[in-house]
């Protein structure tokens, strides 16, 4: 267990350096950051100082390290553009993209597992066709042209809700919410739907298929066999059985909310960390853009790495070799 | 050819109407993008074709608009229909380019590690997994957003193209890579091999004239699939604005010059690119998952 867990941590420890070593490449390749800091009536004295402060005399396994340290402290500088700490930056629109990744994922999951059970438990009657068809479409639609139409037809034609923006926050301890407000909750309906559609149908088309999976084995056969109702095999046994891969599954995918939440954040110019990455893209900004790829990395890892420990604790197998 | 139109994957495709529409479809709009310009009833880049007093006509069918402009006309004054068309040729071409070297670099990492095993397998492997763990638009996306941080500024519109084929050509080696190692750790038990090995052919001649063929079967499917992810991929970064620049617009693109006039009305700039989108989208993938059925004999 311990030897186990000590190589998936050394594991996740060299892919975040790699991530970080991609991220201090830019650093090199991008210009020179003091002019990138400084306008044109800084003299050439001022210049060196300032080059000095940075260290940027350092040798590049200095530079390197001392960018590593302060990556691991939340500091990444200051943007290149707007001129104030990333980390600030970063921490202001932090909120936005998890409540909206959050309320997305809550939707997917309570519409996607009941559409799943159905489909396996009535494999061919006509709504479960429907289901199937609908899923299939959902699965080939690009996210941003989801969103496109849903604006298209709820935001211009209708005119029912509102198409960008976050809506009335409220402050709680330092977290900005729209949960409290009317304007907040209106504002944060198309981006979520646009965002669960994707994790729905996914989620639809593996609860599916585990569930007839599970559905075929001998013990839910012999259930039936015992004469226990048709529910209580279906929910109690079959449904139990099938949720532990589906978790697993689902755990693996909150990264890939959050990298559609870029999608999502552009679309309906939701003021979060998608929405700030591609302007940081657009505009150069290197600083923003390295943060975020290693903020991005490092949820990744983690995930990646409960996900690893859940099944080892979950599947005694693992545990023999 | 006889051999061929005797076989299941025929009969399959005969007996399957959704199959063959979406054939006909794939093949209609491949055809159309590759002779956009003699189809196209208006060259979209040709300034002296252009004329600011038609722009954002409605489609034809609407009040105020004309047959001369069947999808309407966008800000400029360009037929929507042939932005359209030509949109739809730098969409596709993105597209296979992508897939290709995809399928270039995996099939030939997926042979190397099957075939010589040992730590490079263990290394190339470990790299896949962690790649893998990432969606594949994310990974295309942060590429994409390192090389143009890295490329000076004036170069973005130039290369642009490439630097889009790059981005999803190096997010997809990994399924092909996987696929293929899998296959060649079979392949390099067989007798064939063996016999290969002992009359001294060298490893070179014995993995690409031997092994490879024998692996390509899913190597195509997976293709396929991926060709209509790889169109998403671009569309979404090109919409984005991090993707093929408006001068030589994919449909991407188009939908992204076409949102800035959704509030004001101007629908049909959005739409039909939308549509024209999901069709070549949804025609690829229903063939792509045929091709995967029908070619696997475990799914009958």
């Amino acid at each position: 267990m311990f030897f186990f867990i000590a190589r998936r941590l050394l594991q996740a420890v060299g892919v975040m350096l790699a991530v970080g070593l991609i991220a201090f490449a830019l650093f090199q390749f991008v210009g020179d950051p003091v002019n990138n800091m400084t306008g044109q009536d800084t003299s050439l004295a001022e210049r060196e100082a300032l080059k000095e402060e940075l260290g940027l005399n350092d040798s590049v396994f200095v530079q390197f390290g001392r960018f590593i340290g302060n990556a691991a402290r939340g500091n990444f500088g200051h943007s290149y553009r707007q001129r104030r700490p990333v980390d600030e930056l970063i921490w202001e629109r932090f909120s936005a993209t998890i409540e909206l990744s959050a309320v997305s994922a809550l939707l997917a999951l309570l519409i996607g597992i009941p559409m799943g059970v159905y489909t396996a438990l009535k494999r061919h009657s006509w709504l479960s066709r429907a289901f199937m068809t609908l899923s299939l479409i959902g699965v080939s639609l690009p996210t941003f042209l989801i969103g496109i139409f849903l604006i298209l037809i709820f935001g211009v034609t209708l005119n029912w809700l509102p198409t960008f923006g976050r809506g009335e926050v409220v402050d709680v301890g330092g977290w900005t919410t729209g949960l409290l407000t009317l304007s907040g909750i209106k504002s944060l309906i198309l981006p979520a739907v646009t965002l669960a559609v994707f994790q729905m149908t996914f989620i639809v088309r593996l609860v599916r298929a585990e569930m007839l999976e599970v559905l075929r084995a001998d013990y839910i056969k012999f259930a039936h066999a015992r004469g226990l109702a048709a529910r209580a095999v279906n929910f109690g046994h079959a449904l139990k059985n099938t949720l532990v891969p589906v978790i697993t599954v689902i755990g693996l995918q909150i990264g890939s909310i959050v990298a559609f939440a870029i999608i999502t954040e552009s679309v309906f110019q939701w003021p979060g960390m998608g929405l700030l990455f591609i302007h940081a893209i657009h505009e150069v900004d290197i600083p923003v853009m390295a943060a975020y790829l290693m903020l991005i990395g490092l949820l990744f890892v983690i995930i990646n790495l409960v996900v690893d420990i859940l099944y080892y604790a979950i599947d005694p197998r693992l545990r023999l070799s | 050819m006889a051999r061929f139109l005797d076989s299941d994957l025929w009969w399959d495709f005969k007996h399957s109407p959704l199959v063959m529409t979406s054939a006909a479809i794939t093949a209609l709009m491949f055809l159309v993008a590759l002779f956009a310009p003699q189809v196209a009833p208006y060259d979209p880049f040709d300034m002296a074709s252009i004329d600011l007093l038609d722009a954002l006509r409605p489609p034809a069918w609407a009040e105020g608009g004309s047959v001369a402009y069947l999808f309407g006309t966008d800000d400029q004054g360009r037929d929507v229909f042939s932005t359209i068309l030509y949109g739809s040729r730098i969409s596709l071409l993105v597209g296979f380019l992508s897939v290709i070297m995809a399928m270039l670099i995996g099939v030939l990492v997926g042979l190397i590690a099957g075939y010589k095993g040992g730590w490079l397998d263990a290394v190339l492997m470990r790299i896949a997994d962690i790649q893998l763990s990432f969606p594949a638009i994310l990974v295309a996306l942060l590429i994409d957003g390192v090389v143009r941080g890295i490329l000076p500024r004036g170069a973005h519109e130039e290369l642009a193209v490439l630097v889009l084929i790059v981005a999803i050509g190096l997010s997809f080696w990994v399924q092909f890579a996987r696929t293929v190692r899998g296959s060649t750790l079979v392949e390099r038990t067989k007798e064939y091999v063996l016999a290969a090995q002992v009359t001294g052919l060298p490893d070179t001649l014995i993995v690409f004239r031997h092994i490879l063929p024998n692996v390509m079967g899913p190597v195509l499917v997976i293709a396929t699939i991926q060709l209509a992810l790889a169109i998403i991929i671009e569309a979404t970064l090109s919409f984005l604005g991090v993707g093929v620049p408006p001068t030589s617009p994919s449909l991407g693109t188009l939908i992204r010059i076409g949102n800035d006039y959704l509030f004001s009305g101007e629908w049909w700039i959005t739409v039909f690119p939308g549509l024209a989108l999901i069709v070549l989208v949804l025609a690829v993938n229903f063939l792509g998952d045929w091709l995967r059925d029908a070619l696997n004999p475990k799914l009958r």
